[in-house]
């Protein structure tokens, strides 16, 4: 942190500003420092942090100063931080916030997103360096003093032709952007249409296209995102990334599932693993197709479909059958119970309550009152007292 | 004298010709595969070049993203069905409707003890709005309903059903049939609506009406406003405006029913 500066957080003569995201903190390596909560401005020339309370208080690093720049996903708690590793500061830097830090690297902390598009361009400009290029002049002093004015006019003059120049510029990436976008989907066409004579023929040799060339067939399919014309018994559209997915699914399930009382829907689970992502996130498509190969891998989660179609992970060692008997309990205790109820009792999602009872209903144990108040299961007495 | 096609030496050889054309058949998948492998290295190279240029434009513009959704459907290809596959990787599609993809699974559920898991999708675009921040990247209503596309297949009901100029997103898995989806729609226009209108607009007999009204309550989709002028109104929570609703509780919720 030693290498900030502070400054006006005015851009100077030359410097354009290329993106800014509020909500970001600043850490001294692994410390964190009182500078919690501000704006972080990304120029061609410098990063710039200017508190939001006080905006007062702002300071700045050259781009020059910096060696390199790393990702940090976010975790559960943890924003998705970008580590800048830096220069040593120079003899002649102008003073800032701390005169010496032990540490050669800061973090800035993204607590409102956008992490993504700033680890981007700062990426971009890191790469272009376009400072070295660019001059800068004197700050564009406005009401200050009586040359104001003079210096006024080109400021604005100067602004108002780089939106010009912007717009134009707008314009002319949009439609270069889809004349090469047209393009590209003419190769992707291409793609498509090997991949779908690769298919008949597959159709058509049935047992003479061995497993690997199968799997490496699926594998290509899942690059381009074509579905997947033919598929087979073992593995489903399952390919070695899904199988690899459902090892590491199991790995990071198990205790949240054991918190839960041994099962999860899907929803919850695809939730939880992708905040805990935070980048390079699984689809829909990608989670189902690795749960759908949990039991075949034997692994100690499986997947489950109930009746209504609704989906969920349980813990191989759970068995809904059980949970029924204590399910039944519950109910003849209360004398009668709809799943809000039920959901609320046990500590589970209203989801899975319903699951339960309607499972506890299939097996006999409990019977149904379906009114406009509501659905309520009560013990079914025709089995018990006859 | 030439006999064709006869004998067993014919038939010897014509085994011999299917055995070499099967093994021929497998070869040549081989060599597809082989081929396909290459086209897609080099694919994957011009799909990087197109990154490295016009990321920035699917990111930042809800329009761009819409023609290349568009493009891709119309070649076959989905761009968001796997996060490995090249779209998802190279051009960040995927990380943005997936994420998108759980803000909406956390609005809804946030929301269903008002409206029973039926919103409208106007709503929901302010709310995932909101919940993004200020900052954030616009987010436009064609982006949500591509990201509920894919949030079927985790079997949590989640539907969208035409009503009106709009839409109505399910989240929940009740059956929702062609009689719920018609009344709906005719609910869309004033947020309620009684037996009489869907006796006259319908032409249904009153006990069908019924039956499909109490369906929607039972599911918590509909509430009964017994206390109106003339006869009982079906009000839809989802279809309520700024100006009629307020934030309620579940347990507020649970009262208000009959």
């Amino acid at each position: 942190m030693d290498r900030f500066a502070w400054t006006s957080g005015l851009l100077e003569l030359g410097e354009t500003l290329v993106v800014q995201q509020r909500g970001v903190r600043l850490c001294d390596g692994e410390e964190k420092v009182k500078f919690d909560s501000g704006v972080l401005l990304l120029s061609t020339h410098r990063l710039i942090w200017r508190d939001q309370k006080n905006h007062e208080c702002c300071m700045a690093i050259p781009l020059s100063q910096v060696v390199f720049i790393e990702e940090q996903a976010a975790g559960i708690g943890k924003s998705a931080k970008i580590v800048v590793h830096l220069h040593p500061a120079s003899s002649n830097k102008e003073p800032g916030p701390f005169q010496s830090s032990k540490y050669s690297y800061i973090k800035l902390s993204f607590k409102e997103h956008g992490q993504i598009e700033f680890y981007r361009r700062l990426s971009e400009e890191m790469t272009q360096r376009r400072w070295e290029n660019m001059r800068t002049g004197q700050t564009i002093k406005v009401n200050k003093n009586p040359q104001a004015g003079r210096l006024r006019a080109v400021g604005i003059v100067g602004i108002e032709r780089k939106l010009e120049e912007k717009r134009k510029e707008t314009d002319r990436n949009i439609s270069e952007a889809f004349e090469d976008l047209s393009k590209l989907m003419e190769k992707a066409k291409e793609m498509v249409e090997l991949s779908k004579s690769i298919a008949s023929k597959i159709k058509e040799k049935q047992g003479d296209i061995t497993e690997d060339e199968t799997i490496r067939f699926k594998s290509y399919l899942l690059s381009m995102g074509i579905a997947n014309p033919v598929t087979r018994e073992t593995y489903g559209s399952g390919t070695h990334y899904h199988m690899q997915l459902a090892k590491q699914l199991a790995g990071i399930l198990q205790t949240p599932l054991e918190e839960r009382g041994g099962i999860m829907s899907l929803t919850e689970v695809y939730c939880l693993v992708n905040r805990a992502r935070g980048l390079e996130l699984l689809s829909p498509e990608d989670l189902v197709n690795a749960c759908k190969m949990l039991e075949s891998l034997k692994l100690p989660l499986r997947l489950r479909i109930f009746d209504s179609g609704v989906m969920v992970i349980e813990l191989q060692s759970h068995n809904e059958e059980e949970m029924v008997a204590s399910a039944l309990e519950t109910v003849s205790e209360k004398g009668s119970l709809t799943a809000d109820e039920f959901a609320k009792l046990v500590g589970m999602s209203v989801l899975l309550a319903k699951e339960r009872l309607l499972l506890a209903e299939k097996m006999g144990h409990l019977c149904r009152d379906d009114s406009v108040e509501g659905l309520r299961f009560y013990p079914n007495l025709f089995l018990t007292q006859n | 004298m030439h006999r064709r096609g006869v004998g067993a030496g014919a038939i010897a050889k014509k085994k011999l010709a299917e055995a070499k054309y099967k093994e021929r058949g497998t070869v040549l998948a081989e060599d597809q595969l082989a081929q396909m492998s290459k086209q897609l290295d080099m694919f994957k190279t011009n799909l990087e070049e197109f990154a490295s240029k016009h990321k920035q434009e699917i990111r930042k513009n809800p329009e761009f993203r819409v023609q290349f959704q568009d493009m891709c459907a119309t070649i076959g290809v989905d761009p968001l069905a796997s996060g490995k596959g090249f779209w998802s990787e190279m051009l960040g599609v995927g990380d943005f409707y997936y994420e998108l993809g759980v803000q909406i699974i956390e609005v809804c559920l946030a929301l269903k003890h008002r409206n029973g898991g039926l919103i409208t999708l106007e709503e929901l675009h302010q709310q995932v709005l909101k919940g993004r921040g200020k900052f954030a990247q616009d987010v436009s209503q064609d982006d949500l309903l591509r990201a509920i596309k894919k949030l079927k297949v985790l079997g949590n009901g989640f539907g969208i059903i035409p009503v009106g100029g709009t839409y109505l997103i399910q989240s929940v898995p009740a059956e929702l049939n062609m009689d719920h989806t018609v009344i709906l729609q005719l609910a869309e226009k004033k947020g309620y609506v009684t037996v009489s209108e869907i006796k006259s607009s319908l032409k249904w007999e009153t006990e069908r009406a019924k039956q499909v009204l109490e369906h929607l309550l039972k599911e918590g989709m509909a509430w009964l406003d017994t206390q109106a002028a003339g006869e009982p109104q079906y009000w839809l929570p989802a279809l309520f405006t700024e100006l009629y609703s307020q934030e309620i509780t579940p347990e507020e919720a649970k009262e208000a029913i009959p």
